[in-house]
């Protein structure tokens, strides 16, 4: 259907603005079709018009929206159809969503080919676009009515999906408008409600997915049941690169239920009539693996090649004054190191992938942030043209990045296209943790200058690290550099007369990396933050002292640091062993300030009390998602602090399960206080940002609880426990 | 070899080795698939099922350790008084994220309930903390279980 629309759409009312086309709809109606920036950069760009996302009003009035942003349980599903309504005047129940198909022909470009949803982009990405959507189309059906009636257009009005003559009481539904609106010619410009006029924006909406999700029936990748499915489980090589040496299946095939057992170079599958029988027969084969050249890698010997190419010089990433020369003249100079580890997502829905492979086409079912990216990476592995790879996405359980990827698409092509009928692939929890595409481990090597009175002259940084970017999206690694890795690390809100700032892109041996909530913020918020802590400690000054007098610049950061303390109760005593940390960031373009306070006991263990945080991200659209997602990312963070860290021996990773692989639970969940700031600027990230500033603020509570610094995440108790 | 085991009331009869997981047996054998798997080793909770009123972890939960009991799913928790509730405070405190692990989380809080009028917080947080939640709805999880036992108290 989509495919009949583009073809319609391109040679109609192309409007000026060439991210808006109108056109009737197949089988009656209005369609508007619309290319929402999938960064926000882009929105201005001038590039050729290439729709992405459709608004399609039927003659049954319903309005159906079909967007590239999936539903995650960040809330889109909800927030982005509250910008179509408001402008068209609609209530929410009247929008509908769909997720979008994958389509070669939407997406050749390859800069536009990311259909993803990630970088906590969709609200900043769909913020103008769509409310310029609904405005248009509320116009075009507002012209027909008046048309209709014979009055003047300035007569009539809008309101509650019908178009009203005040002067006469006439009344005429938008779905009985539809069809004469499409031939209204596109008005040229829209003029945006004011804030002040917004019904919907603002107002907490109830989400419209929750009722499936609390009955059973919402359906993820995992759930889908093709007729005829067959359950399939694997082992990859436990080594990145090694391969299969030899395989005994005898007993595996003797487990009831156990179908087919299916080997690639690096993989051993078992394909049963159910999980169960899958499972079983994976534990009984006895498969040899073949090491190959990574079978000695250690967590170690990265980060050492990480160090050394800190001690060199990597591309620069932001300059300001002459930073050695500062240096020189600094009455106190201070260094040091930071390290972050490799994460794994540990989505709650394992990785899994069902797919029908039939030998002239594939259909594919799963929950993903990327379609397109799926359906071109399949296509390649099942040997088909794109357009023969049909992909069906579902509700996912739990993105935060690892479902940008397609790697797990590929291998379930690459066994099904074994396998007579449909199956269902499903990773075990252990083959889910052990082979993730993980969040790099970052290496930084930081130093300031400050002056007599302690305040800061130049701050210096120098980190290495896997570039995702450069992997996942080569176009977007330029000159040593790209947007997600130096994101936090330079543009900062703090003044600094004097800044250099230098990234080493380093690829760990056998490590393939990955996008994971707060992406770059994730490890430059946690340095920057905790180094500035240790700059204000050094100056024996209060931190949010110390920090507020750098933001003459930035007077959103200073609002949301006051607002932070304030509610925090900063600066009152805390009882011994307890302590309150900041951090302070702009990234995602949101504001946000936390504060956390911690208890750290005799045995080094750390309980995260209690965290506030003030944010200002622009026009709340949805407060109630805004607070679940902040809660949501400050969790996130949390294990990431206290617990997340994956290691390589022997070129294997040591962590399997949730015994090995800690996730913070309701009995260790910090309450959490959300304010929020507010302002008519436009709408900033929210879904990531919690995430990223925990961390530091845990750390710096730990330095006011214990007066240790801790350089290195996750936290490590022995190094806190207290001579006995 | 088969087995009968009553499921929401149901007596369902399935063909597979006694060692298979009850989990595996309701979503895969029986299409059952409201009830996740997250672990495999009853470490996250988001397989929750009840037996004989007993929240449990269908991943680790043999088929022939079942016998006559009783098994009840999130497919059917609606049908009891303390999941009803659950449900409407989930719903009204908007608990879910991603939601994948949310069956678990109500199997678990409707055992809860159903076995303890009005939990307090210690209460909650020894009977949850078994359910792991990725998206970190620990905060609404416990005020929507302090909504469901409002509405027992007010319903008498």
């Amino acid at each position: 259907m989509i495919d009949r629309i583009v073809s319609q759409a391109s040679d109609t009312n192309l409007s000026r603005r060439s991210f808006l086309a109108t056109s009737a709809a197949v089988g009656g109606g209005l369609v508007l079709s619309l290319s929402l920036p999938i960064d926000p950069s882009e929105a201005t760009s001038g590039e050729a018009f290439v729709p992405n996302a459709f608004i399609r009003i039927g003659t049954d009035g319903q309005v159906v929206l079909t967007m590239p942003y999936v539903e995650m349980g960040q809330g889109t599903y909800t927030s982005i159809p509250m910008l179509i309504a408001e402008e068209l005047e609609v209530s929410l129940e009247q929008v509908k969503l769909e997720h979008a198909p994958p389509n070669e022909k939407l997406y050749a470009n390859p800069l536009l080919g990311v259909q993803a949803t990630g970088n906590s982009n969709a609200m900043r990405g769909a913020w103008k676009p769509l409310r310029q959507a609904g405005a248009t189309a509320r116009i075009m059906l507002v012209e027909a009515a008046a048309k209709s009636w014979g009055v003047d257009v300035k007569t009539c009005l809008a309101q509650q999906g019908e178009v009203i003559h005040s002067a006469t009481g006439r009344k005429l539904k938008y779905g009985q408008l539809a069809a004469d609106a499409a031939k209204m010619p596109a008005p040229g410009s829209v003029v945006l409600k004011s804030p002040e006029e917004f019904k919907l924006i603002g107002t907490p909406a109830k989400r419209l997915d929750i009722a499936a999700k609390i009955n059973g029936t919402a359906q993820y990748g995992i759930d889908v049941r093709p007729p005829g499915v067959k359950f399939a489980t694997l082992a990859q090589s436990p080594v990145f690169g090694g391969k299969v040496r030899s395989v005994d299946d005898s007993a595996a095939k003797a487990v009831k239920g156990v179908r087919q057992i299916v080997r690639l170079d690096d993989v051993v599958a078992v394909v049963a009539d159910h999980m169960g029988a899958a499972k079983k027969g994976l534990a009984a084969l006895k498969i040899e693996w073949e090491d190959g050249q990574n079978g000695n890698v250690a967590t170690a010997d990265i980060a050492k090649e990480l160090e050394q190419a800190t001690s060199g010089s990597g591309a620069v990433a932001q300059n300001i004054g002459e930073s050695d020369k500062a240096m020189a003249g600094a009455a106190t100079k201070l260094e040091a190191i930071y390290q972050v580890p490799f994460l794994a997502h540990a989505t709650m829905e394992p990785m899994n992938c069902t797919v029908h492979f039939r030998g002239d086409e594939c259909e594919i079912w799963l929950g993903t942030q990327a379609i397109a990216r799926v359906q071109a990476f399949a296509a390649k592995a099942a040997g088909l043209a794109p357009e023969k790879v049909i992909v069906h996405n579902q509700l996912i359980g739990g993105g935060f990045g690892r479902r940008l990827e397609a790697d797990g698409a590929v291998r379930a092509v690459e066994i099904a296209k074994q396998v007579d009928g449909p199956v269902k692939v499903v990773w075990t929890r252990e083959e889910d943790i052990q082979h993730d595409l993980y969040r790099p481990y970052w290496f930084d090597r930081i130093s300031a200058g400050l002056d007599r009175q302690g305040r800061p002259i130049v701050w210096k940084n120098h980190f290495a690290g896997s570039s995702v970017v450069a992997r996942w999206l080569p176009p977007g690694f330029k000159d040593g550099l790209d947007p997600d890795s130096t994101e936090g690390a330079i543009n900062l809100v703090y003044d600094f007369p004097n800044l250099h700032v230098e990234y080493s892109r380093v690829e760990p041996k056998a490590v393939v990396t990955g996008f994971w909530r707060s992406v770059g913020p994730s490890h430059n918020v946690f340095v920057v933050e905790s180094f500035i802590d240790e700059m204000a400690a050094a100056a024996k000054q209060d931190p949010v002292a110390y920090r507020r007098a750098l933001l003459g610049n930035s007077p959103r950061a200073k609002a949301v640091l006051d607002l932070a303390a304030e509610k925090a109760g900063w600066g009152q005593p805390l009882p011994k062993g307890s302590g309150r940390g900041v951090s302070l960031q702009f990234v995602f373009g949101s504001y946000l300030a936390q504060i956390a306070e911690v208890e750290v006991s005799k045995d080094g263990a750390v309980r995260v009390r209690r965290v506030v945080c003030a944010m200002d991200c622009g026009t709340v659209v949805n407060p109630n998602t805004v607070e679940a997602q902040l809660v949501s990312g400050i969790i996130f963070g949390t294990t990431a602090a206290l617990y997340g860290e994956i290691t390589l021996k022997n070129g294997r990773v040591e962590q399997t399960n949730f015994d090995t692989y800690q996730i913070v639970r309701m009995n260790e969940a910090p309450a959490i206080e959300v304010h929020l700031v507010k302002n008519l600027e436009p709408p900033g990230g929210m879904g990531e940002t919690g995430t990223s500033g925990v961390v530091p603020a845990i750390a710096n509570a730990i330095f006011a609880a214990t007066g240790k610094r801790l350089r290195k995440m996750p936290v490590d108790a022995n190094a806190l426990k207290q001579p006995t | 070899m088969a087995f009968t085991v009553s499921i929401n009331g149901s007596p369902r009869s399935v063909d597979v080795d006694g060692d298979t997981p009850l989990l595996w047996v309701l979503r895969d054998v029986l299409g059952m698939t409201g009830t996740k798997f997250g672990c495999g080793m009853a470490l996250c909770g988001a397989c929750t099922v009840h037996i004989d009123g007993s929240p449990v972890r269908s991943c680790i939960t043999s088929i022939d350790s079942i016998g006559d009991s009783k098994v009840t799913t999130i497919e059917a928790i609606g049908a009891t008084p303390a999941g009803a509730k659950i449900q409407r405070a989930w719903l009204e405190h908007q608990v879910p994220q991603c939601g994948y692990c949310q069956s678990g989380q109500i199997m678990s809080a409707s055992a809860l309930l159903a076995g303890n009028a009005h939990p307090t917080d210690s209460d909650i947080d020894d009977a949850m903390s078994g359910n792991i939640c990725r998206c970190g709805t620990y905060a609404r999880v416990r005020e929507a279980i302090k909504l469901a036992a409002q509405a027992d108290g007010k319903a008498g």
